[in-house]
């Protein structure tokens, strides 16, 4: 089986600033890995890369067996933490149906096709529980609910890589699990790959295959056992980091450089 | 009444550059609210004054120096156009400072013979000969055509440009031509509300509908709708009435986007 994401030795520079290199990165179908690191390490310049909107300093990416630019069609891309305007009176669905149509010249008519296309995007919508308010002006909705839109777009094109930056940010802590528990259940039931930055591992380590730990100038990839210790991080940021587990499970990283703690102390 | 309005040629010209006018003014209209470029609209606006100004000065006929200046500051605002947010409307503000003072000198240098400042500024529809109609009528069916190739790209692109341009939406591009789209209706658009009157139709149709419908495509035809209705009745109020059309066409315009905002706060 083709690999959905392989990167061989890969290094990337911008504007002559190295961020990172050595990063070796497999994603199967159906895996889950999430992309942790401090601020302007280049996490989000990682799923660039895989867009092919970026290029590689050294090494070389591979997409479902191809080039970036050639697997466009079978990739979601959710960008980083959009908030729609209060003054964005566009519905929800429409919203979603730009995922499936929207890079398509012309315009729709109405017809058999448009039909097809609307029960698409309400099947969509259906899939991730926003039908009650996807009729809605996106402007008007919250965090969550236009995230959860947002996702129902990323997927429009049945993807069978989804690279999502920073889904969990700014939403409330019921939404961010709910949110991870809706993008593992994508993983087991349709074998769709996932990708994802976060800032906090926290409220999707449960669902983890694998996790990717980006620091300047180097990266480590593996389980989240054997990558978020205090040794790994230790040796790949080369300053003192301790990993503490909190009685729930959840792990604390003290020590970090020019980074907040993976979890809790980011919303000052 | 009718009959006799339409027994003079100057005013069937009028209806008819009116007509064209309004569907391009309320198509192209509500792209420009849901990019937020009104400030950029108004200033391609403005442009049109010192143009068709010079263009008599040069003893050139005025709609020339619509189309000229209207299409080069649109070239020359998409030169800043990925520049901050700030700086581009700081430069924006600029040209349209420097615009109408140029307008204001071609004026002066023409001594006076110029009487039709006024309608430069605030519109009129006296004197469209058949040539500008057949011009208008010609510019407006590439501008439509253009309007409708691009439609759901342009949508996109609009909304959300980073997810657009992931999914292989040539989004600068988009941007570029938006903008040309924008200088030749807002050149089109002067000739009849005059360069400082262009909000008129170009945004208040726009803003109505948006109220009325939260669909792209109803909206877009209300906002079409919007400024026909307005335009018609404008012209012929202001054939029977002593005020300038100028006058008739804002307060109709901004009646009905009260009645608009009536209605969707009822409905809310």
């Amino acid at each position: 089986m083709t690999a959905a994401l392989e990167l061989r030795a890969g290094a990337l520079a911008v504007g002559g600033r190295l961020l990172w290199s050595e990063l070796e990165l497999t994603v199967e179908p159906g895996e889950f890995l999430a992309v942790l690191g401090p601020n302007g390490v280049g996490k989000s310049s990682l799923l660039n890369v895989v867009l092919g909107l970026r290029q590689l300093q050294r090494g070389e990416v591979t997409v479902l067996g191809g080039a970036p630019r050639d697997a466009v069609d079978r990739v979601g891309y959710l960008p980083q933490r959009r908030n729609f305007d209060p003054s964005v009176r566009i519905r929800g669905l429409d919203i979603v149906r730009l995922g499936v149509d929207g890079h398509r010249w012309g315009v729709p008519f109405p017809g058999r096709a448009s039909r097809e296309t609307w029960r698409w995007v309400r099947e969509l919508v259906d899939d991730v529980g926003a039908s009650a308010y996807a009729d809605r002006p996106i402007g008007q909705l919250s965090g969550g609910e236009q995230q959860r839109l947002l996702i129902a777009q990323a997927l429009a094109r049945r993807p069978e890589l989804l690279l999502l930056d920073e889904p969990l940010d700014s939403l409330d802590l019921p939404n961010q699990a709910a949110v991870a528990q809706l993008v593992s259940k994508l993983c087991t039931e349709r074998g769709v790959a996932v990708v994802m930055v976060a800032h906090d591992v926290n409220p999707i380590l449960p669902y983890l295959d694998k996790v990717t730990y980006l620091a300047p100038g180097g990266a480590a990839c593996g389980t989240p056992q054997d990558v978020i210790t205090s040794e790994t991080l230790t040796g790949l940021f080369g300053v003192s980091i301790e990993v503490l587990r909190a009685s729930d499970g959840r792990l604390v990283v003290v020590g970090q450089p020019e980074a907040p703690a993976l979890h809790g102390d980011r919303h000052h | 009444m009718l009959s006799e309005m339409f027994s003079f040629p100057f005013m069937v010209n009028a209806y008819r550059a009116g007509t064209i006018v309004a569907v391009l003014a309320g198509a192209v209209g509500y792209l420009m609210v849901l990019r937020q470029q009104s400030f950029v609209g108004h200033t391609l606006s403005a442009v049109g004054f010192p143009g068709a100004a010079g263009a008599l000065l040069l003893g050139l006929t005025a709609p020339l120096g619509y189309y000229a200046f209207c299409l080069v500051a649109a070239l020359v605002i998409s030169r800043v156009h990925h520049a901050e947010r700030s700086a581009q409307a700081a430069v924006v503000g600029t040209v349209q400072a420097f615009a109408l003072a140029s307008g204001y000198l071609f004026v002066v240098l023409y001594k006076g013979v110029l009487s039709g400042t006024t309608a430069l500024l605030f519109g009129s529809f006296l004197g469209i000969t058949s040539t500008q109609v057949v011009v208008m009528a010609g510019v407006a069916t590439v501008l439509l055509t253009a309007l409708v190739i691009l439609g759901r790209p342009l949508l996109f692109a609009s909304l959300d440009p980073d997810a657009a341009r992931a999914a292989g939406v040539p989004v600068a591009l988009l941007d570029l031509l938006f903008l040309l789209l924008l200088g030749a209706t807002a050149a089109g658009v002067v000739q009849i509300t005059g360069s400082l009157m262009v909000f008129t139709l170009l945004v208040l149709p726009a803003a109505a509908a948006r109220e009325l419908s939260c669909r792209p495509g109803r909206a877009l035809a209300t906002s079409i709708l919007i400024a026909l209705l307005v335009t018609w009745t404008a012209l012929a109020v202001a054939y029977s009435s002593p005020y300038p059309l100028g006058f008739w066409l804002s307060t109709l315009a901004f009646g009905t986007f009260l009645a608009a905002k009536a209605v969707s706060r009822v409905r809310a």
